[in-house]
């Protein structure tokens, strides 16, 4: 217990008259500023060192970078001593887009800067008006026609040939455009003085936040088909994507319940004293104010389930992670799937470090 | 102005409604019509579609041979057993890695959380890093990256041997254990009975404490009830505390104690990740606690670990409880993941077993009704616990 002794905020140099180098006052105040927090630094510092050279040594000075094609002969000499990336450049094709044709792997791509170009511009502070919703449907109706094809000369691609990072970002955008309508009206039900509506709300957030998601996609992958007519099917893709929807939905809607309720209450008395409707008063008075209250907890809810999409692996979709998981199997390359699974976190912690850094400077900009 | 005074709506005769309340009812049975109509729908389509593929619904399928061999478990279980014995193991497995798991990841992410806010400037970076790469990697991505490098260990008979005793390969984790039976179990039970009643008579000590502010120390009922009574109670049965060290046979490990590697990996990603997530929730609780009560309790003497016990953390926890409680259960019901790596928890038996008797609703029915059972139980403890330590406010 004694490391929070001094609290970051006041540290103990700002007590002591200040002479001396600045660089080696910093040392002291903040690495040496007792004989113990002295031992501290010294015993982490080797730890570190020695973690980073022999990391250094793996994976930078014994590594294999580039083989001839589908030869791992190279990489299986420094097995256990040096990482072999050279399977990045061999399978990165199909890890991004997995079995979508070849020639045409220039549509996934393309729609995969289109949903980056979405994020950034709904992180645009000027750009959070009405439109915004237009850009959303416009850019997702353009992924679709290029996923898709079948229009102004692409080839036709069925949805079962799609994979690797479009199927995750298709599945975690999809979640949030569906999932965010549904949760705005399940969260209004909970709040409702109407006790058949309050109850249904309760009981729909509740099941499913109480059931862990592998169980919801299950149920879609398996249950579903029993629970249509005879002859009508839908593809397995669409039924995830319909349990994550479902999923996100319930997660949504108790984030905007939390917003709701920020809403002081003679905001909803001015709006009743104008006779506004029940609808007309959330979404002219209410609603926009409960959203803007809890922008970063949903950033944060969004982040959480564009990681939660990786468990459609499980029943079988081919996403980022399956895809990687896949391009694996291959017995040239199977010992070296550590790499490729660095390779495809990275990926993920580069939107997910993203989007967290952008909830944390809009707490940051409310909190002040 | 004064003379339209408007006169009151007319009393209205009690059970009449209003337009309001007509409205009202009128979307509550929009709404329930709906919802009824759709499950009716889903559920008339079920029974044609079960009927036309000739499933049996209901749960007699329990009572078959399973068949299925469970290769991890606490409890003795042969393929011979029925469908319902292998759910309770599968359950079994589930529980022993969240509540173990639970345990760790609080610790852990505790003590990553006070790291955070070290004086220290490389240890509270070298946590924010943790915290950072952890809570933006997908968990199911880390599980199998432990359970790639679980499998990557060398062979039983190189293993790794980090202290003596201690044995790491692609086998797992084996550890020297101590084996319980019944007159070990005597000596903890009393042990626990010990605890329960040192609880009492210090909450009765704190009582007289507050009535004549003399401080009466609690150490030596501590000490006689929880040491000296059941090392008392060892001696006089004669129990032995004998420790069981691991020995590699041939190629595999006798005695100890042995954590399979799909344990161990599920157990070391749910602990990793969820820890990221707690020593957030206990940086921010501790940071919660205004700066003025450290003073306050710094003006008026008291020693650190009193102040940091009796002010801090009671003011710390209020803050620190309920998001704890989501994350014990997004831990518990992350242990789901376990099927992608072939652990046998009850998600993965019940995927066996549907797998095995195509009784897909009876099978995700229990998942289901498994993990509400649990997901309620924990928000009921917690809830519980938060009332017991929000009553300290004024």
């Amino acid at each position: 217990m004694t490391v929070i002794t001094d609290m970051p905020d006041v540290p103990r140099a700002a007590r002591r008259p200040q002479i001396g180098n600045p660089v080696l006052r910093w040392l002291r105040a903040n690495l040496f500023s007792s004989i113990p927090n002295g031992i501290l630094t010294l015993v982490l510092l080797t730890v570190l060192v020695k973690g980073l050279f022999s990391f250094v040594q793996w994976g930078v000075a014994n590594a294999v970078w580039l083989t001839p094609a589908n030869d791992s002969a190279a990489c299986k000499v420094v097995r256990g001593l040096g990482a072999c990336w050279a399977v990045i450049p061999e399978k990165y094709r199909f890890i991004l887009f997995g079995t979508y044709p070849f020639d045409e792997q220039w549509r996934p791509a393309l729609s995969v800067l289109l949903f980056i170009v979405l994020f950034y511009l709904s992180t645009r502070r000027a750009l959070w008006r009405r439109e915004l919703a237009f850009l959303w449907i416009g850019a997702l109706a353009l992924i679709s026609v290029l996923m898709w094809g079948g229009l102004f000369g692409l080839s036709f691609v069925s949805q079962d040939r799609w994979g690797g990072l479009p199927v995750t970002l298709i599945l975690a955008t999809s979640g949030l455009a569906f999932g965010f309508p549904l949760g705005i009206l399940v969260a209004l039900g909970r709040r409702s003085k109407l006790p058949a509506i309050r109850s249904l709300s309760v009981l729909y957030v509740e099941l499913i936040r109480g059931v862990p998601l592998v169980s919801l996609l299950f149920m879609a992958s398996v249950m579903f088909p029993l629970f249509m007519p005879a002859g009508f099917n839908i593809d397995k893709l669409l039924r995830a994507q319909i349990a994550i929807i479902l999923f996100a939905g319930a997660y949504l809607a108790e984030v905007i319940r939390g917003g709701l309720q920020a809403v002081p209450r003679g905001q909803y008395e001015a709006a009743d004293a104008l006779g506004l409707s029940y609808w007309r008063k959330h979404r002219l008075v209410v609603l926009p104010q409960a959203i803007r209250h809890v922008i970063p907890p949903l950033v944060n809810t969004f982040i959480a389930f564009f990681k939660d999409t990786s468990l459609v692996l499980i029943i079988g979709i081919f996403d980022l992670l399956t895809t990687a998981k896949t391009a694996i199997i291959d017995p040239a390359w199977q010992q070296f799937s550590v790499e490729v699974y660095i390779f495809v976190a990275a990926i993920y912690f580069v939107f997910c470090f993203a989007m967290s850094r952008y909830s944390r400077s809009l707490e940051a900009r409310s909190g002040r | 102005m004064t003379s339209d005074i408007r006169r009151p709506p007319p009393r209205r005769s009690f059970g009449a409604l209003g337009p309001n309340e007509m409205k009202g009812l009128f979307w509550q049975v929009l709404v329930v019509g709906v919802a009824v109509a759709i499950v009716l729908f889903l559920w008339s389509n079920t029974v044609t579609n079960l009927s036309a593929r000739r499933i049996t619904t209901g749960f007699a399928f329990l009572g078959r041979e399973a068949g299925m061999p469970i290769a991890d478990s606490l409890l003795t279980y042969n393929p011979r057993d029925s469908y319902l014995w292998a759910f309770v193991v599968g359950l079994a497995n589930t529980l022993r890695v969240a509540v173990i798991g639970i345990v760790l990841a609080t610790i852990l992410g505790t003590l990553i959380g006070i790291s955070r806010l070290s004086a220290n400037w490389l240890l509270s970076r070298l946590a924010a890093v943790y915290v950072e790469v952890l809570r933006d990697i997908p968990l199911l991505l880390q599980l199998l990256f432990w359970y790639v490098l679980m499998q990557a260990l060398p062979a039983a008979r190189a293993a790794w041997r980090p202290v003596e005793g201690v044995f790491l390969s692609n086998r797992g984790l084996i550890l020297p254990a101590i084996p319980v039976g019944a007159p070990q179990l005597w000596v903890l039970g009393t042990a626990v009975l010990g605890c329960a009643i040192f609880f009492f008579i210090r909450r009765w000590l704190v009582a007289q404490q507050m009535r004549d502010g003399k401080p009466r120390p609690a150490w030596p009922f501590a000490l006689g009830l929880i040491v000296v009574l059941p090392a008392a109670v060892s001696l006089s049965l004669a129990v032995s505390w004998r420790i069981e060290w691991p020995e590699l046979h041939g190629f595999n490990f006798v005695g100890g104690l042995t954590l399979a590697p799909e344990y161990f990996a599920l157990l070391i990603a749910l602990v990793t990740y969820t820890s990221a997530f707690i020593a957030e929730i206990v940086r921010s609780g501790i940071q919660s606690v205004p700066r003025g009560q450290w003073d306050a309790a710094c003006a008026l003497g008291l020693r650190r670990s009193f102040m940091l016990r009796q002010i801090i953390l009671p003011q710390a926890l209020r803050v620190i409880v309920p998001p704890m409680t989501s994350q014990y259960l997004n831990l518990t019901k992350n242990s789901s993941l376990a099927v992608a790596i072939g652990y046998q928890d009850v998600v993965s038996i019940a995927n066996t077993t549907l797998n095995q008797t195509g009784q897909a609703i009876e099978a995700i029915s229990l998942i289901m009704s498994v993990f509400l059972t649990i997901s309620l139980s924990i928000s009921f403890f917690m809830n519980w616990y938060n009332a017991r330590i929000a009553l300290a406010e004024r």
